[in-house]
């Protein structure tokens, strides 16, 4: 067979845009200084979907995760070109305000970073801030079914004054998670959230995350091919900050169309 | 509860979207309560500017302030007199013969050279106003001339005398010309304007300041006595903190078992960091100077007190210079056989030097601006002579500053101020000298 | 011969045995067929040699050049009948009439005996330290120089040697502090005998008067602290609050404003303000601060003093800014990036980011800070020296002017006073103070860092 490299193409294969889509990127170049890390992506996320994005170490998948909820703001010499939308709102526009967006697509990192505060106060930051409440009735409720959501509230319904930074990686980790729905976002990003955690925490999120998939769009990054079989409904695949293929995650992982993801995910390299 | 119809309303209707998900952007409540929230971002971010702003505008002033007071000091009133070194007067017949030097009556030469520069001023009283706008140490300032110029006796010749402090700070203010308010009479002011018409009256260099030693009268005072004992006192700490500062370093960096010891040592050092000076002056006080009874007011007494003093911050640096040589370098060492002693005084010192020699200028910059553990231990006395050696009574720059401050004479705020110049130019020198020193050091690794 | 002629002598003596030493060690190697086959370098005999030369001796001239002036006074003293004079003052005129001054009093014979042999013991005294130091060294080195042989362990004994001394160089730390605790409660205790504990910590009048002769009138005098206490925590507090919001926002702005260029130039700039001595600052408190907040302050009607608590207390604050600045940027900076992310992420502002997330996680860094600054501050001496005033007053005043632990302990030692005065035995009295309030502030500051300190991989 030929070798993988040989038969790449520039354009992406698969179908990488959506009737219904939450967001679109069109032509997103990222640039760290004078390196480039992202080359010519144009994806959509369809409203409702699990989208994951796969690829090899190093890829880029971070990057532009990052991307789209201006997370990259916070790094000086990072440089975002193109067009990247929020249904009709270009987020990159020069007066597009950083924090509604943010409140609009939540993040959930890596490592899970709960505020050295009580378990309460972690979830209700959130809607505090943004002044979603008015009463602590409502912020009580508030908190009480985002913990629920993210499957969380049994397990600290008695202890809501304990610091947050208390538990253990995965309850951590769905504590962020609850700290996210909190604001009521309409998208979740989640980069490699399951990476630090244990198989038993890692299986209670991946199931947190098809239940959330009905109220929210969600966007995953994950270097586990078979983390991202289970959770999505489309899988991305980049390599070397290209987007090589965008196809429904049955047929990704079945019967890739570009060799390169063929190449992935027989493990040919990783 | 009504929602605006727009279109991704309806897309959300359509997948069943529970009822309390509301456009965040499109509800007045959460735009008005942005503005709010940034209106507060702009004003912490103004604080935090206005702070930085209020601690550089302090630091301005002083500088100013300092300078503003100080720079005037530098100057110095003279004014030219006619002498005659007459040798029958002075009862000179061998200008080598120091006996008659010493016993020749210079100051009443100078008041003849008055008299007869202003034949007008007959009374006792005025004479004496007369001859007091010249500096009472004229005296000696002439005996040293003559002394360096053996063939001016007999002869007359123009010399320029200091001129008393009063006239220094009249003079002074004419020439900026700002209002005098001082205590010259009118009758001196007359004379001096004539002296001013005969270019008898000048402002020159202040050599003085840097040439001699403390003195009551402002015009004769300087600080080269000062500046000799802390030279004195700061080799006296050097050599005595930098050796054992670094040995300390390098036994709890390198030697130093995890034990309880060890601990009680590191604790110590710690603590004895964050002592008040004072105290350190109250300790040279009770055992250098009570216990072992050695003379006060002597560099020696105070070079041990900063020695104290020093060592923790010595101690701490070198510490942190050892940490920073890479384990590679004494792995390679000790492979190749060095012994543990080896590898520290071949391999490690050398590298950590810089590190410790940055700490070291900057304990000792430290160390020069102390006072207060010197006050403790005497170092306050009125003293004239330019201290010899580490074992002669002599005080330290800032002790004198301090001393300067009390006196009220306008010319010796001034001098205080000219001296502070003086003593903040020693310090910006060790401490870019250190930064320099740190900053070539970072481009190592 | 005297004592600076002795060091050279010694320097002399220890190259002397070093080269010695060595020759010694080369020469036994030779005649076995080259240095290879010595245990140690000749460089370490040699080394050891001058070591054994050098500590004994040392170490006796130390001891005696401290101890020999009492026991010369004690043999001297011996002589004299008691005769109700005082013995410091009978063993000065002693030692002003063996060195030539005869202040114009006629010396009784007595004392011009004694200040003969005083004179004659202390040249014994130096003849005898020059040849048991010289001797002892000698001895040391000869005893080295035996041992010398192919085998002779000598580096591994200099090695040994030399982790000793680093060791009694690290323990002079420990020295240090047994010898402040020692000096001070010792002195204080002898203080306490004559005023009772109470009385000093909660009298509230401080006037330290001693009668000088037993008859004087109005020599009573009271040792209460406690207007030294207030005093010093009012400037403290003043201090404290212009330099902690001052020193906290600049360190906000500096770690998670500024841009680096930024940065670069005005850190060390503010570090500037920790490096001016205190003296400067206490002279610009006195001859600017103090003169301007009391004309200010007269045309606004209030009438401060001249050497008012504010104005002290402003200057000691500006002085300790860059204490706050530096130990809160330290804290600030060390707190993950990855909390940041987390708020930022949510859609929270910077300063709701700083507020609400990094200053609580940094708080217990930036409370030992503070309490360290209240230390520095509290144990201040020459900005109050110069700029407060003398007078204990129990006030809470700004404008007035009160005097502090520190302005007091300068005040009662740096005058002429003899030793023993219960007046300069406060001073010691209040040291003891001093010194456990501010190693008390500084114990809770490392307590609190470590108890509340979060733990971050």
């Amino acid at each position: 067979m030929e070798s993988a490299v040989e038969n790449s193409s520039q354009n992406t294969v698969g179908f990488p845009f959506s009737d219904d889509a939450k967001m679109s990127i069109r032509q997103c170049d990222v640039f760290y200084g004078d390196k480039q890390a992202i080359f010519d992506v144009n994806l959509d996320i369809g409203n409702n979907e699990v989208l994951a994005m796969i690829g090899p170490s190093g890829c880029g998948k971070s990057t532009f995760l990052r991307c789209l909820n201006r997370m990259n703001d916070t790094i000086d010499i990072c440089r975002v070109e193109g067009s990247l939308k929020l249904e009709d709102t270009d987020i990159y526009s020069p007066d597009l305000d950083v924090v509604p967006l943010r409140a609009r697509v939540g993040m959930v990192f890596q490592k899970p970073n709960p505020f050295p505060k009580s378990i309460y106060d972690n979830v209700a930051y959130g809607p505090r801030i943004h002044g979603l409440v008015s009463r602590r009735a409502e912020l009580d409720e508030v908190v009480e079914s985002s913990l629920q959501k993210a499957g969380l509230w049994n397990e600290v319904k008695d202890r809501l004054d304990e610091s947050g930074t208390g538990l253990s990686g995965g309850q951590q980790q769905r504590l962020c998670i609850a700290r996210t729905i909190a604001v009521n976002p309409e998208v979740i990003l989640m980069d490699e959230p399951c990476s630090a955690l244990d198989p038993i925490a890692t299986a209670k999120i991946e199931e947190l995350i098809t239940n959330l998939s009905e109220n929210y769009t969600i966007a995953i990054v994950t270097h586990s091919m078979q983390q991202a079989a289970r959770v999505s409904n489309r899988t991305a695949y980049f390599h070397m900050g290209k987007l090589i293929e965008v196809n429904d995650t049955e047929k990704v992982f079945t019967n890739p169309t570009h060799d390169l993801t063929e190449a992935y995910i027989t493990g040919r390299f990783g | 509860m009504t929602r605006p119809d727009t279109q991704s309303e309806q897309m959300q209707e359509n997948t069943e979207v529970p009822s309390e998900k509301r456009r965040l952007v499109d509800d007045i409540r959460f735009q008005k309560r942005l503005e709010k929230r940034y209106r507060a971002e702009k004003r912490f971010r103004l604080y935090g500017l206005l702070s930085i702003g209020f601690g550089l505008l302090c630091l301005v002033l002083l500088f100013t302030d300092i300078i503003g007071k100080g720079h005037s000091a530098f100057l110095q009133t003279e004014v030219a007199l006619d002498i005659h070194f007459d040798a029958d007067y002075l009862q000179i017949d061998d200008i080598n013969d120091s006996q008659q030097l010493n016993r020749a009556n210079f100051d009443g030469l100078i008041k003849r050279s008055w008299r007869a520069n202003f034949p007008e001023v007959k009374s006792r009283s005025d004479k004496r106003l007369l001859y007091k706008i010249s500096s009472n140490g004229s005296g000696f300032q002439i005996k040293d001339l003559l002394i360096a110029h053996p063939e001016w006796l007999g002869t007359t010749q123009t010399l320029w005398l200091i001129a008393d402090d009063d006239v220094d700070v009249y003079y002074k203010a004419k020439n900026k010309g700002i209002s005098y308010q001082g205590v010259l009479s009118d009758k001196s002011l007359n004379w001096l304007n004539a002296l001013v018409e005969e270019n008898r009256i000048e402002l020159s260099f202040n050599s003085t300041f840097f040439s001699a030693g403390d003195s009551r009268e402002p015009e004769q005072a300087g600080i080269k006595g000062a500046m000799v004992g802390s030279l004195f006192t700061l080799l006296v700490t050097l050599a005595l903190s930098f050796p054992i500062g670094v040995a300390a370093a390098i036994y709890l960096e390198e030697y130093a078992p995890n034990n309880r010891w060890t601990d009680l040592i590191e604790v110590n050092i710690n603590n004895l960091a964050a002592v008040p000076s004072i105290i350190f002056g109250l300790l040279g006080l009770a055992i250098f100077i009570n216990f072992f009874e050695l003379p006060r007011s002597i560099p020696l007494v105070g070079g041990l007190v900063l020695t104290l003093m020093t060592l923790p911050t010595i101690i701490i640096s070198s510490r942190a210079a050892i940490k920073a040589v890479p384990p590679s370098i004494r792995e390679a060492a000790l492979g190749i056989g060095a012994s543990k002693m080896q590898v520290i005084l071949h391999h490690v010192l050398p590298l950590a030097m810089p590190g410790m020699l940055t700490g070291t200028i900057i304990g000792m910059a430290q160390a020069l601006g102390e006072t207060a553990p010197l006050l403790m231990i005497g170092m306050v006395a009125f003293i004239v002579d330019i201290p010899g050696g580490a074992t002669d009574p002599s005080t330290v720059l800032p002790v004198q500053i301090f001393l300067w401050a009390d006196s009220p004479e306008r010319a010796f705020v001034e001098r205080t101020s000219a001296a502070i110049m003086v003593l903040l130019a020693f310090l910006i020198v060790m401490n870019t000298l250190a930064v320099l020193l740190r900053k070539r050091l970072e481009r190592r690794w | 011969m005297d004592t600076s002629n002795l060091l050279v002598a010694l320097c002399l003596l220890f190259a002397a045995s070093f080269l010695v030493g060595r020759a010694r060690s080369v020469s036994l190697a030779e005649q076995k067929g080259g240095v290879r086959n010595l245990n140690s370098l000749p460089f370490y005999h040699g080394v050891l040699m001058s070591l054994w030369c050098a500590v004994p001796s040392l170490v006796l001239t130390l001891v005696w050049l401290l101890f020999d002036d009492q026991i010369i006074e004690a043999l001297v003293l011996a002589d004299i009948p008691p005769s109700g004079v005082d013995v410091n003052l009978m063993m000065n005129t002693i030692e002003n009439i063996a060195a030539g001054n005869f202040l114009g009093l006629e010396p009784e014979p007595q004392m011009l005996a004694a200040a003969e042999r005083f004179k004659s013991l202390q040249s014994i005294s130096q003849m005898c330290m020059s040849a048991a130091v010289l001797g002892l060294g000698t001895l040391g080195s000869l005893w080295i120089l035996k041992s010398i042989s192919l085998e002779f362990g000598a580096r591994v004994k200099v090695e040994n040697a030399f982790r000793i001394i680093l060791l009694a160089c690290s323990c002079l730390a420990i020295l240090t502090t047994i010898g402040i605790v020692l000096s001070v409660v010792f002195e204080s205790l002898r203080f306490f005998k004559a005023i009772p504990v109470q009385e000093f910590l909660f009298g509230l009048q401080w006037s330290p008067q001693t009668a000088i002769r037993p008859d004087q009138v109005g020599g009573s005098g009271a040792f209460g602290a406690v207007p030294l206490f207030a005093g010093t925590m009012l400037i403290s507090l003043i201090a404290m609050i212009v330099a902690v919001p001052v020193g906290l926002m600049a360190a906000i702005y500096l770690s998670e404003y500024a841009s680096a260029r930024f940065r670069t130039y005005v850190k060390p700039m503010i570090e500037v303000l920790a490096g001016i001595p205190t003296v400067v600052y206490g002279f610009f408190a006195a001859l600017t601060v103090a003169p301007f907040i009391r004309d200010t302050g007269t045309i606004l009607g209030f009438s401060p003093s001249s050497e008012s608590a504010l104005a002290a207390g402003l200057v000691m604050g500006v002085m300790i800014i860059p204490f706050v600045s530096s130990l809160s940027d330290d804290v600030i900076n060390a707190v993950p990036q990855s909390l940041r992310d987390g708020s930022l992420g949510l859609g929270a502002t910077q300063s709701e980011t700083i507020r609400q997330v990094v200053i609580p996680a940094a708080l217990p860094g930036i409370v030992s800070g503070v309490l360290l600054a209240a230390s520095r501050a509290i144990g201040e001496t020459m900005i109050v020296v110069m700029a407060a005033g003398l007078a204990a007053k129990l006030t809470a005043n700004p404008l007035e002017s009160v005097t502090t632990v520190t302005v007091q302990i300068v005040t009662l030692l740096v005058g002429d006073q003899e030793f023993d005065s219960p007046k300069t035995l406060a001073a010691f009295a209040l040291g003891l103070t001093l010194f456990a309030i501010t190693l008390g502030l500084n114990f809770i500051a490392q307590r609190v860092v470590k108890k509340y300190r979060e733990q971050y991989d």
